[in-house]
């Protein structure tokens, strides 16, 4: 494996099952009454947060301490980055409080390309800008393996705001990697114009696409979105990419539905779809921490101080 | 007195030129002067002193990224004998005042000759004529006109622009960017760009405003000059209003956008997402490359112009979104465009004087550039050695600014000597 996770696309397939075999394991660990595990004592884990998102931070925080890491939260608000420090030179402090990993938020694209040039440790993109969240994606195989078995030759649907998604592209990308089929729904002004270059298969059509899928995936879409013409109205998308109770019924028996948070009920997912037994939002965010767990496990546990 | 022995003039056969009180007082073979200074040109190339319509020298204002003197000692060392400053310095170049300023501190400082660009609104803005007129009429003789960095997206206000500075032969320069479908735009739309999660900057944007004010500058008889054209389309555009015989209508190439492409931003060995290669207009493709070349070599565009927009360190060394836009390319030019356009064999050295001399000289406006090097004109000279090639190393730059994004990279070439009106700015490929 890399000695960062930044991409999806660091993964190779060998690295990827690993990620998802370990987190089996560790899995195991979380049924315990004590959860915790010695392996990363002594060693630092750095959150850094440019973006408010307390339920990746904490996370990655509860994934740190279960395996004894130290945790440090570094906030941009309240912190130095609200005094214009550069991102240079947060990770030139970091560096210097010696991080062994660095986990990074950030509004920008590619700032953990960035951040990974000025610090020696260990740096696993917790979501940058419209670029990727890989940690995500591998929570989300996780959770498709655990209920459908090994990802090979599964049709998987992604729908929603692709263009501006991080975890569409983490998803195509680690999807691929594992030998499934992905299409994605989307209305042609939520999709990059050449998304025919990329590993998967496109639809503007979410009625065709459902019986087919196994999972079906929905992504957050910000009503604000229809203020830049993106789409007319929240009423017209929901109608037309929504999943509500009959397009539920449509789907295979078997599918499930996954949402990677936090969901605009009534927008890109009907309360009742949310809500119902074929739904692994609850469970997505469980396998979170394991998944988390896992990738720094693999990325720290190997290396001796 | 000066003489130069063995030039190769525009790549041909060797020749002596006699320098005289800043002219060109003598070309042939086996020339002699008692009292000359002799330079040595053997298996060099002689230019004429090249001259470029598109540099940011930054001052007043950014006095941190770099200065007349700093600017024009970079110009110095990349060949050139003439430098249009732009004018989105702080304060913008919108008055009198401020164009004879920095047209005094080109004079001073003495690396080659600076003409001031106005703007062509007041402070860039977009909405009201800046006294245009005025700028001309001023003793920094104003020809170019020009709102880089912003586009002059009102076609109206284009196209009074346009009209009015017909009273004193004045171009307008366009910087060609449609502001509504370039908003947060990063970098070019493509592949690249939607893998990268990097908002879109699609090349519609700057065809659409070119067919415009190509219409526009057609309509009411105006000379129109395009900025930094880069992209296939544009260039499609321009040859289908050049076949129209609308002769007002000029454009240039930067070098950058004549060797480098937007994969860069993905997979540069500097790293991914790496500001360095951050530039409006972005990089774009392969295809607009060969594009864009071919339409240097045939005429379709003009001119090359350097873009040279200097930053200091702080201000690339952030992430992509935060960085700022721009590239130095003064010192590299020649460099570059040999690299692209005569290796290549798509253009010789005579079109290289053409290209980067007479032709933007003659856009400018500028008198005692772009000469042909030969007996009676003003001895600008650039000699060029274009054997060696070597690793660009930012260190020995002049500019104040080391963002170039050649650094490392193996180019073509070495600029010896550099002559203003005579006078020897740069000597064995230093300042002198």
């Amino acid at each position: 494996m890399k000695r960062h996770l930044i991409s999806a696309a660091d993964l190779t397939r060998d690295d990827a099952l690993l990620i998802l075999d370990t987190a089996d394991e560790l899995a195991r660990v979380s049924e315990r009454s004590i959860k915790k595990l010695p392996t990363l004592r002594g060693r630092t884990v750095v959150n850094l947060f440019y973006e408010d998102s307390t339920r990746t931070r904490i996370s990655f925080e509860a994934a740190a301490k279960r395996l004894s890491a130290d945790v440090i939260n570094f906030s941009a608000k309240g912190s130095s980055v609200s005094k214009g420090e550069s991102l240079k030179d947060t990770a030139l402090t970091l560096q210097a409080m010696g991080a062994d990993a660095v986990v990074i938020r950030h509004g920008a694209s590619g700032a953990p390309h960035r951040l990974a040039t000025w610090v020696d440790g260990s740096v696993v993109n917790a979501g940058d800008g419209t670029h990727e969240h890989p940690t995500q994606a591998l929570l989300d195989a996780f959770t498709m393996r655990s209920r459908l078995g090994a990802l090979d030759g599964r049709r998987i649907t992604i729908v929603g705001d692709v263009l501006h998604s991080r975890v569409a592209r983490s998803n195509v990308l680690l999807l691929h990697t594992l030998g499934a089929e992905v299409t994605l729904v989307a209305p042609p002004t939520l999709l990059p114009v050449t998304v025919q270059s990329w590993p998967c298969e496109v639809s503007y059509d979410l009625d065709a696409v459902l019986p087919k899928a196994d999972a079906v995936m929905m992504l957050r879409v910000q009503k604000e979105r229809m203020n830049d013409a993106y789409f007319p109205s929240a009423r017209e998308y929901s109608r037309r990419y929504g999943l509500d109770r009959d397009r539920l019924a449509r789907m295979s028996e078997d599918a499930i539905v996954m949402h990677p948070g936090p969901m605009n009920r009534g927008m890109e997912i009907a309360a009742e779809v949310a809500d119902s037994p074929r739904s692994t939002i609850v469970e997505q965010v469980a396998n979170g921490v394991t998944i988390r767990m896992a990738v720094l496990y693999l990325l720290l546990g190997g290396e001796t101080q | 007195m000066i003489l130069i022995k063995n030039a190769r003039v525009l790549g041909g056969d060797p020749v002596d030129l006699l320098v005289r009180d800043g002219v060109i007082a003598e070309v042939g073979t086996g020339l002699t002067a008692a009292g000359s200074t002799a330079i040595d040109a053997a298996g060099l190339i002689a230019l004429p002193g090249l001259v470029d319509l598109h540099t940011h020298l930054r001052e007043p204002g950014r006095e941190d990224a770099e200065t007349v003197e700093s600017g024009t000692r970079s110009a110095a060392l990349g060949g050139f004998t003439a430098v249009h400053a732009m004018a989105n310095t702080s304060p913008v170049a919108d008055t009198a005042g401020v164009v004879e300023q920095v047209w005094r501190l080109g004079q001073e400082a003495g690396h080659c000759d600076v003409r001031p660009v106005g703007a062509v609104t007041i402070g860039l803005a977009g909405e009201r004529l800046a006294e245009l007129g005025a700028m001309a009429d001023s003793a920094a003789g104003v020809r170019v006109f020009s709102d880089d960095g912003k586009c002059v997206s009102d076609a109206v206000l284009m196209r009074r622009a346009l009209e009015y500075v017909k009273a004193f032969d004045g171009v307008i320069a366009q910087h060609a960017q449609e502001p509504r479908l370039t908003e947060d735009a990063q970098m070019n739309e493509g592949s690249v760009s939607g893998r990268l999660g990097l908002t879109g900057w699609p090349a519609v944007a700057e065809e659409a405003i070119i067919a415009r004010d190509c219409l526009l500058a057609a309509h009411v008889g105006s000379r129109l000059h395009v900025c930094h054209v880069s992209t296939a389309g544009s260039v499609e555009i321009l040859r289908w209003a050049k076949s129209k015989g609308w002769n007002n209508i000029t454009a240039e190439v930067t070098p950058h956008h004549l060797l480098l492409t937007d994969d860069l931003v993905e997979t540069s060995p500097l790293g991914s997402y790496n500001p360095i290669y951050k530039v409006n207009p972005p990089l774009r493709t392969r295809d607009d490359v060969l594009a864009l070349r071919d339409a240097l070599a045939d005429g379709t565009i003009d001119c090359v112009a350097t873009d040279h927009a200097p930053h200091p360190v702080e201000d690339k060394e952030a992430e992509w979104a935060a960085a700022a836009m721009g590239m130095i390319g003064l010192e590299t030019a020649l460099s570059v465009v040999q690299e692209a356009m005569v290796d290549t064999g798509l253009l010789d050295w005579a079109g290289v004087a053409d290209r980067m001399s007479a032709r933007p000289a003659r856009i400018g406006r500028l008198t005692g550039h772009g000469r042909p090097l030969a007996a009676g004109s003003a001895a600008n000279i650039t000699l060029y050695d274009p054997a060696p090639r070597t690793a660009v190393d930012p260190h020995g730059f002049a500019s104040k600014s080391r963002n170039t994004p050649y650094e490392g990279m193996s180019l073509p070439g070495r600029v010896v000597a550099t002559l203003l009106r005579g006078r020897p700015t740069v000597m064995e490929g230093k300042l002198v």
